[in-house]
Formats: structure tokens, sequence, C-alpha cells
């Protein structure tokens, strides 16, 4: 595909952050961009701002642990998660997806409660089921498990039926 | 906070709202810190209902999971059927017969208005009015026998299929529908008369858990929600899936984004909603239901029992390992559910099972934004408030 024929968010990405755009895909008519970690912040606020692009409606933040899928850890230099947004243009009715390979080794991005009040709830639930820290969160705590609970569900290692916490779970100690 | 000069100051209490509280319908706790009857500030705790639904999808093949979808918003179970299959014929890329779409959309509204009808009932017993909620669960109950009688359940339906549905609906369900939709606008309308002037009901609402325009997309409302601030907003509308296009509706927008702005949009949404599967009836096309490829949808019984290719392909659709298989990709598909946008996002690697699924529930978005609306209002106003959101603590938690 040449630069032309780009849709108009990929342009305006590569336009205002060279080199910041890893991978392009427009699949079953989704258009989605995976970028680098370190401009995700304002880049998200651009892509905000921008009058033309417009997408003022965050829909979703979540992740994925591709651990098992070898094709995808290989392309994005073995980095375990993605964190994945879902924005939402209402004024363009255009939706954009933006993915960001996280390293194990370094688990955290920005977050983006600055920019969307809703990022608040999805980024801590994120945080819960994979483990990953969203920088300068105003709140980050665990959301849907409980306070003291060790690990974290969504990631590929924790098995199905959990860890035997249910078994041995003491009532009368929680209560002591 | 207090604007009272001559209050006598005293020390903030610390009210716990819930678990088990009749307003929370269903197992919400906010921690609520009150001076006197003014909310200071408030905490929601939530996971009390937590099970696990997402991770349970990466275990189960495409078709198990409509079953774990129908326990996600449980007033309106075919909804949340409909939206995670097209999530997944999305993904296969295929589109399922006309005749199928219609019923969909069919059964979709139906069952936005037995939503409403209990969100109606339930948040206007909650503020007092008792007559309202047996009128709505009076609706409610008719259409949970035309449910019954055309998916077998009342509230675990499970009645789509991926590329399709069960089974076709029965006969006489046009008249029962029918019947349904002349008797519903008569509710109502008795509604209004009971709560639209009602001084006590425009007091407790009017002014109450306001969102403005703006706060409503940074907070990430959808639905109707979103619609009673003013936004002009409906994935009806602005991304037409199953064949929505063909149907005349409008989307009712409010003003001020308080209680009674969303008590008035759900209820003009019913009549809309019923506008839709009149038109949707009327223009019922004939056909098969099912996508007419058995590799994805269940070879007929005739098929199944009359010949080997039917019987070896139905084996594979049902065998754990086998079934539908798409390819490695994914997608986010998002419907217009009666409580705002219910999207699926949906990973394959390509083998009979999602690598993951994730659903955007609108209730833990609306939960979200609860502090911000009755943090400075009073303790009651907690009830009106939760009561016109309408968490569901099913999709909430899931």
């Amino acid at each position: 595909m040449s630069e032309a024929q780009q849709p108009l968010a990929v342009q305006k990405v590569q336009e205002q952050y060279p080199d910041a755009i890893l991978d392009v895909s427009d699949a079953r008519g989704e258009l989605t961009i995976t970028v680098r970690k370190d401009v995700i912040y304002e880049l998200m606020a651009f892509l905000k701002n921008d009058s033309e692009l417009a997408y003022n409606f965050l829909a979703d933040v979540t992740a994925v642990d591709y651990s098992l899928m070898e094709d995808v850890l290989m392309k994005y230099d073995y980095a375990r998660f993605m964190v994945i947004y879902h924005l939402l243009s209402t004024e363009k009715k255009e939706r954009l997806r933006v993915k960001v390979p996280v390293h194990e080794k370094a688990l955290s991005i920005p977050s983006m409660t600055s920019i969307w009040k809703v990022a608040n709830w999805l980024e801590r639930e994120t945080y819960d089921m994979f483990g990953i820290t969203f920088e300068e969160h105003p709140d980050l705590r665990r959301i849907l498990m409980p306070d003291d609970y060790e690990g974290h569900p969504l990631r590929k290692d924790y098995p199905l039926r959990g860890r035997g916490e249910r078994e041995t779970f003491n009532f009368e100690q929680q209560n002591a | 906070m207090h604007k009272d000069p001559d209050r006598v100051p005293g020390e903030p209490m610390t009210l716990n709202f819930g678990p088990q509280h009749p307003a929370t319908h269903g197992t919400l706790r906010i921690v609520v810190e009150l001076d006197g009857e003014t909310v200071l500030k408030a905490t929601p705790h939530l996971g009390y209902l937590h099970t696990g639904f997402e991770k349970l999808g990466e275990h189960q093949d495409y078709n198990q999971f409509i079953v774990v979808t129908d326990r996600m918003n449980y007033l309106s179970p075919l909804s949340n059927n409909f939206g995670y299959v097209l999530a997944v014929e999305k993904l296969l890329d295929i589109q399922v017969p006309k005749r199928c779409e219609y019923i969909r959309v069919i059964l979709a509204e139906l069952s936005r208005i037995a939503d409403h009808m209990v969100w109606l009932g339930m948040g206007a017993l909650d503020l007092g009015a008792f007559t309202v909620m047996l009128y709505g669960f009076e609706e409610r109950e008719k259409l949970y026998s035309i449910f019954e009688k055309t998916t077998g359940a009342r509230l675990t339906t499970s009645y789509t299929r991926v590329g399709g549905l069960m089974r076709d609906i029965y006969d006489g369900f046009e008249e029962d529908v029918r019947r349904f939709l002349n008797g519903f606008p008569k509710t109502l309308k008795e509604v209004h008369t009971l709560l639209t002037r009602n001084r006590i009901w425009m007091d407790r609402t009017k002014g109450v858990g306001v969102v403005s325009a703006e706060d409503a997309i940074d907070y990430g409302f959808t639905g109707p929600c979103l619609r009673a601030s003013g936004v002009d907003w409906d994935l009806r509308k602005a991304e037409p899936y199953s064949s929505y296009e063909a149907f005349n509706f409008d989307v009712p927008i409010g003003a001020n984004g308080d209680v009674y702005d969303r008590y008035l949009v759900r209820m003009e949404e019913m009549i809309q909603s019923g506008r839709i599967v009149r038109q949707a009836l009327d223009n019922l096309p004939d056909g098969p239901i099912n996508v007419d490829d058995y590799k994805i949808s269940l070879p007929t019984k005739e098929d199944a029992y009359g010949n080997i290719e039917g019987l070896i392909h139905h084996f594979k659709i049902v065998m754990d390992g086998h079934g539908v298989q798409p390819p490695v990709g994914e997608v986010y598909c998002a419907t217009e559910a009666p409580n705002g946008e219910l999207g699926f996002y949906i990973v394959s690697d390509g083998s009979g099972k999602a690598y993951r699924i994730r659903i955007r529930p609108p209730s833990f978005i609306h939960f979200q934004a609860v502090p911000h609306m009755i943090e400075g209002g009073m303790v009651s106003d907690i009830v009106a408030v939760l009561g016109s959101l309408n968490i569901i603590a099913g999709e909430l938690d899931r």
C-alpha cells in the first residue's frame, strides 16, 4: 500500500510521530494500528484532539496475553502483553483500534485517565486481570478480585479452576 | 460542601450501602461518607458477582459461550446472545439469511422493551411508586411467555447460534407479538399519567444525578444514559447491523441528563422498539434461518440421521476440539443493547476456542460515574441515580 492510500488516521499519526507505528492492518473493516509504548500518551491525546480525526470516545481498554501465540511474540520482539484501546469518533462515525506491545520486564504503560475519565476503571480492571501497571493512575487498586488476592486471572499461565484458593479459603480467619 | 453557615459541625458518618440492599438490584456496594444527609464521598466496591466469564470464554467453544452470555445482562439475555454471535459471524466473515436477521431484530427489540419495563418498575418502586412496578412486571411477563414459547426458556434463552438460530419461530408467534404490541402502549400511557406529571416523582428525579453531554462522553456513557444527556448517538443508526437500516424509527434525545430525562428517553424507546418490531413482522422474509454451510451451523435432523455427510458434519460441530473454527484474527463488534454499547472483542488463534474474549459491559462503565453523580447530593438520591442507570450486577462483574 502506498502512502496516499493509507487511511487518514494512519497518515496523520505517521506525520506527527514518525516511526511510532509498528504495524497497520485493516481486516474486516476494522482499522488497527500497533504503536510503540514511549509515545502512546501523546499519541492518544493527539487522536482525541485533532479536529480531523476527533476520536473523542474511548470505548474500551483491555489487554491480551500473547504468550501462547508464537508468531505474534516473534513479530513484536517477544512482548508478552498487548494493551488494546478501542477508540470511537462520534462525529466521524469511525472506530480505531490501538495496540501497544508491553514487555514483561517493563510491565507498565502511561495511564489515559487524564484524557478520558472512563479509562480509570477500565485500566484498574486490566491491572487486576493482567498485572500491567498504569503509570500516574490516580487509584490503581484491584477492582473485581479481592485486595489480598495473589496472581492475575486472565494471564495464560493462570489455570481455569484457580490455584486452590477456594479449597483453602479460611472463613474464620477472614473474619477474625 | 455544606452551604448553611449556622450548621453545627460534626464528624462525617460512614454508611455501607449494600451489598445486600433492596435498592441495589444485585450485589452492589457503595461506601458513602455522609455529613448529615449530604453525600461527601462515595466509593463503589464491586466484584461480588465476578464469575470469570472472560476466562471461561477461552476454554469453551464458540457455540458453548452463548450460554454464558445469557447470564450477563439477565434482564435481556436475547440481546446478549445476539451481540455475541454477531461478533463471531464478523470474525468468520459470513452473512446470515435475511429471515434470521429479522427474527433477531424482533427478539432484540422485544427484550429491549422487557428490560426497560423492569427498569421502569424497579426504578419507580425504589422511589415509592409501587403500582408502576406491578404494571411493568405484568408487561414483562407477557413478553417472557413469548420468549418461553420461542426459545424454551424464560431467562436462559441461548437462542442464537453462530450462523443462525436455535430454531425458527413457532406458529402463532406473529399473533402473540401483535397482541402484545397493541396492548403495551396503553400501559405506558397509564404510567405516564401516574408518573410524568407527578409532583413527588418530579421532585425526586428532576435535577438529580445530572451528567452533562461532555461528561457523558468523558465517562464513556452509551445507550439511553448518553442520549438523556443530549447526545444523538445510537449504534442502530450510526453503524447499522443486522438490517437495522431497513427500519424507520426515531432516536429520543433528552436535554438535561438527569434521572427524569433518562426516564423519558427509556419510555419513548419502548414505543420506538414497538415500531421496529411491527415493521419487521410486516416484512418478515421467508426462507432458511441458518447459513447454508454445514461447517458452521448444524445440519437438519433429517440430514444428521439420514445420510453420512450430515452425520459427519453434525459430529464435527458438536465434538470438543472441532466445531466452528474462525481464521486467525481479531474483531470488535458493538451492538446497541438496552443499556448501551455492548461490545465483544474476540481474538482467534484459528482453533475452535477463542484465544481471548473481552466483553465491554455498559453497566461497568456507567457504575464508574456514580460518585460523580451523587457526591454533593442527598443520600436518598443514591437510590434514584442507581435506579436510573439500570446497573445489572451480572454484567457489571462478569
